[in-house]
């Protein structure tokens, strides 16, 4: 498992994200309520991109006009056919088991940890008063 | 003993207001009818004289095909070989604007089919014939007939006033489902509009045809207004719709139930699957491809053997020759289709007559 | 442990190596805005297009009773970045779909201005003229992959007809387009003169689902939802190849070559068994047939692929594609809706090297003679 800094926490607003390439990939990771979450930027589907998905609430309806809104802004409606993807485990609405998006653990490290090693960063500058984004593959 | 068949669609024929129906009007109706001469409601979907309306050998000397039951008996049990038969009466009551005429004719249906039918040969049932368009009287016809076990279904046309979905037609559900009475619906249009999306047909044959969308808007309506969540008991039965359409209907459903969910949250697993749990289809017409392996293809794609119910469709041309099932239909499928989804179905078959 | 490894996105992919390139029989370009048509109309028209408007059988002035599921009914990842709708911008278009995907011909299909539906006949046959020329203008001939059709409001029969004539006359169009949801069906002999023209500058006739014909979305009625609205474009198309087999179109116009676009594919089979069934039972209703149904359907009718069908099975969609026939396919993406197929990706079902070619290129090349 490799561990790779991709952004400053700064750089990802809340309800925003980035795409970074890691490994020959593009991985896209949301903030979304205080959390990082990192999915493979491809749709299962037909390819799409997800970083233009549109992040909405969990809604769910016991019954016909009721609406119930769960983890807000932690849901993806994809950008082309709207299959909806929960980005904290990737996992499609509609078929949980077998059709989801690939997911990467992500942790939040400071750059004062970072700058201690081993994660010596070559081409991305550490400055320990940021924190950082780390995604594994 | 003949085995088990259940033809779930044959028709009876109303001579007519005055003359069929006239002894089961009250007073009120008797004098409007009489007076008024109010009759012939036999409705565009089926003029009496049209090919398919009556297969030549189905009609009698005299009056309408389905309307000698005789000529019924013979054919329906003795030809095509069904143990027993449920009669949707295709007259026109549903269609007239008054709802009160409109209920009072629905009325005078059921009756004339309870005696003159039903008393006189066991082996038949019928479909209670409602006013839709006024659903506390429908519900008030269904709860007249609900200890009648004779009664197995209520009947409704493929083209209604507005799509059977809607929140106004929730209370007739609720009460079909306490009954147990699936909701049978038939192919037919009151006409309140253009039979297809496109507008006015030039060609009866073409009006034909654009049936089988209308039943699967009614299909659709019914699933995202959420009527099975709300009657989870409650089936629908497809009459005289075509069958191959379904796959391909199926498939877009899926295909546009998965990026359009958010617009329907209350229905959180697939149509196809709703429509396996809860939709049935009687299988004449079936408008099978022309070979066997296509046939195979399309019960392979419908995946779910419980969906078929054998009907003649009586007196209506949908094939020539004593045999109504229709061809390429796997053995499984058949004794399933003529038996165990008929009583599955229509819970009230089971009951003592 | 590892590099960071941390740059942009590359800005543009390099073109998909594929040796087959694709002709995209429904991409639609869009208006920036209504007044991009200003120098097509005269000085009244234009007023009459900021003052009056359209004129249309549906409740609201600018927009639809039933909301899409994302804005415009576009891909999220459509909007140009310097700004406009989806599909207003070339130099995106190009970036994005046309150059990546290696399009070899994009087909327009303008929806913009509802052209079929305007209930004011004089104002509808001012804006097609200026949506034929714009096409011209701002597209094919800036991009000469891109290839425009003649659009034409078909109710207003005499002024299609005169349209048709005057752009033909350009040279520059490849097809004819008019609307599924018409006044009435297609078929009817009022159209006729349309087919005829068609028939006579050998234009294939392409008819994309949409529009406002001031009928119920459904033979039952108003449905309540998008998510059922979207499927009656099936029902919309079935029911017109329904109507110009049956009142015989193809019959009368033998060389006559019609397009159904964005239909999809899964009604087709049923849609041709069921006219076949029952041919027999009204064929005396309509003896100027001479032929089956399916025969009609086999040598007069196109269908573009999108929105592909999604059995859980890729043999499904094997049979539904024999069913059909490849020849009869057109590969189409709807570039930039949200239901877009990507023709990497949306076939799920394997094809031979010669199918594909026919789907994704062939047929198409031979329709609209590219």
């Amino acid at each position: 498992m490799a561990r790779h800094i991709v952004a400053r926490t700064t750089d990802i607003p809340p309800g925003g994200n980035k795409v970074v390439a890691v490994d020959g990939r593009d991985i896209v990771v949301f903030h979304v309520n205080g959390e990082f979450f990192a999915l493979l930027n491809r749709c299962p589907h037909e390819g799409a991109p997800l970083d233009k998905a549109a992040c909405v609430a969990r809604l769910t309806s016991p019954e016909p006009g009721v609406y119930q809104r769960s983890r807000v802004g932690e849901l993806l409606r994809c950008a082309w056919h709207g299959w909806e993807f929960d980005m904290r485990n990737g996992q499609s609405y509609f078929d949980p088991a077998r059709v989801k998006i690939r997911t990467y653990p992500v942790v939040i490290e400071d750059g004062e940890t970072l700058a201690k090693g081993p994660y010596v960063a070559e081409t991305f500058p550490v400055h320990i008063e940021d924190s950082y984004v780390i995604v594994e593959t | 003993m003949a085995a088990t068949r259940i033809d779930c669609d044959i028709h009876p024929a109303v001579g007519g207001t005055r003359t069929t129906l006239l002894p089961y009007l009250d007073d009120h109706w008797k004098e409007q009818v009489v007076s008024r001469a109010i009759d012939g409601l036999d409705l565009t979907s089926y003029p009496p004289n049209m090919p398919l309306s009556g297969r030549a050998d189905w009609r009698p000397a005299n009056g309408k095909p389905g309307s000698d039951l005789a000529m019924v008996q013979r054919g329906a049990f003795d030809q095509l070989g069904a143990s027993h038969a449920i009669c949707n009466v295709l007259y026109g009551a549903q269609a007239v604007f008054d709802p009160y005429m409109a209920a009072a004719f629905c009325k005078a249906i059921n009756d004339w089919i309870a005696a003159e039918w039903l008393a006189r040969d066991p082996r038949l049932r019928a479909s209670i014939v409602v006013p839709m368009q006024a659903p506390d009287l429908a519900i008030e016809e269904i709860e007249r007939r609900a200890g009648d076990n004779r009664f197995v279904s209520v009947l409704v046309l493929a083209q209604g006033e507005t799509l059977l979905g809607r929140r106004h037609y929730w209370p007739v559900y609720q009460v079909a489902e306490k009954h147990k009475l699936p909701i049978a619906i038939h192919a037919g249009s009151q006409y309140r509009m253009a039979p297809s999306s496109i507008g006015w047909p030039s060609y009866r044959y073409e009006y034909y045809l654009a049936e089988a969308q209308a039943f699967q808007a009614q299909v659709l309506s019914l699933i995202y207004e959420g009527v099975f969540l709300k009657f989870p008991g409650l089936k629908v039965v497809l009459m005289e719709s075509g069958v191959s359409w379904l796959p391909a209907f199926m498939w877009r459903a899926n295909k546009t139930w998965r990026g359009v969910r958010v617009e329907v949250p209350w229905i959180d697993r697939e149509p196809a699957a709703i429509m396996r749990d809860h939709i049935r289809l009687t299988t004449q017409p079936f408008d099978a491809p022309p070979d066997a392996a296509g046939v195979a293809d399309i019960i392979d794609m419908i995946g779910s053997d419980k969906m078929f119910l054998f009907a003649s469709d009586y007196p209506h041309w949908q094939f020539d020759g004593d045999d109504a099932i229709p061809p390429h239909l796997p053995a499984s499928l058949v004794s399933r289709m003529c038996a165990d989804n008929p009583l599955e179905t229509f819970p009230r078959l089971s009951l003592a007559a | 442990m590892s590099d960071v490894i941390d740059r942009p996105l590359p800005e543009a992919e390099a073109p998909a190596k594929n040796r087959l390139r694709i002709i995209d029989c429904d991409v639609h370009p869009s208006l920036h805005a209504r007044s991009d048509l200003n120098p097509f109309l005269s000085k009244r028209w234009q007023q009459h297009m900021k003052t009056f408007g359209d004129h249309l059988r549906t409740p609201y002035i600018g927009t639809t009773p039933y909301p899409r599921s994302s804005p415009l009914i576009a891909r999220r990842d459509a909007w140009p970045p310097t700004g406009g709708p989806p599909g207003s911008d070339l130099a995106f278009m190009r970036k994005q779909h046309l150059d990546p995907l290696d399009i070899e011909f994009g087909i327009l299909q303008v929806l913009d201005m509802f052209i079929f539906s305007q209930q004011n006949l004089e104002f509808g046959a001012a804006i097609q003229r200026a949506v034929n020329e714009w096409q011209l203008a701002h597209w094919t001939s800036r991009e000469p992959r891109l290839k425009a059709a003649i659009l034409v409001g078909q109710d207003d029969t005499e002024a299609a007809v005169a349209e048709i004539d005057r752009c033909a006359k350009i040279g520059q169009y490849v097809q004819i387009n008019v609307c599924p949801r018409a006044n009435e069906p297609l078929g009817r002999r009022r159209y006729w003169p349309i087919f005829a023209r068609a028939q006579e500058l050998d234009l294939p006739l392409g008819i994309h689902v949409g529009g406002y014909g001031g009928h119920a979305p459904t033979g039952g009625g108003w449905p309540s939802y998008y998510v059922e609205e979207h499927q009656s474009n099936a029902h919309s198309v079935a029911a017109q190849l329904s109507s110009l087999v049956i009142e015989g179109v193809p019959e009368r116009f033998p060389r006559l070559k019609i397009v159904f676009i964005e239909g999809g594919l899964g009604w087709i089979p049923a849609t041709t068994w069921r006219m076949d069934q029952h041919f027999d039972r009204f064929r005396d209703e309509v003896p100027h047939l001479k032929r089956r149904p399916s025969e009609y359907v086999k040598e007069h009718f196109w269908f573009t692929t999108q929105p592909i069908d999604e059995p859980d099975e890729a043999r499904h969609l094997r049979s539904l594609i024999e069913w059909v026939g490849v020849d009869r396919l057109l590969f189409s993406s709807d570039y930039p809706h949200w239901d877009f197929d990507d023709p990497r990706f949306a076939f799920k079902t394997p094809l031979t090297e010669a199918e594909r070619a026919r789907i994704f290129n062939g047929n198409a090349r031979a329709l609209y003679k590219l």
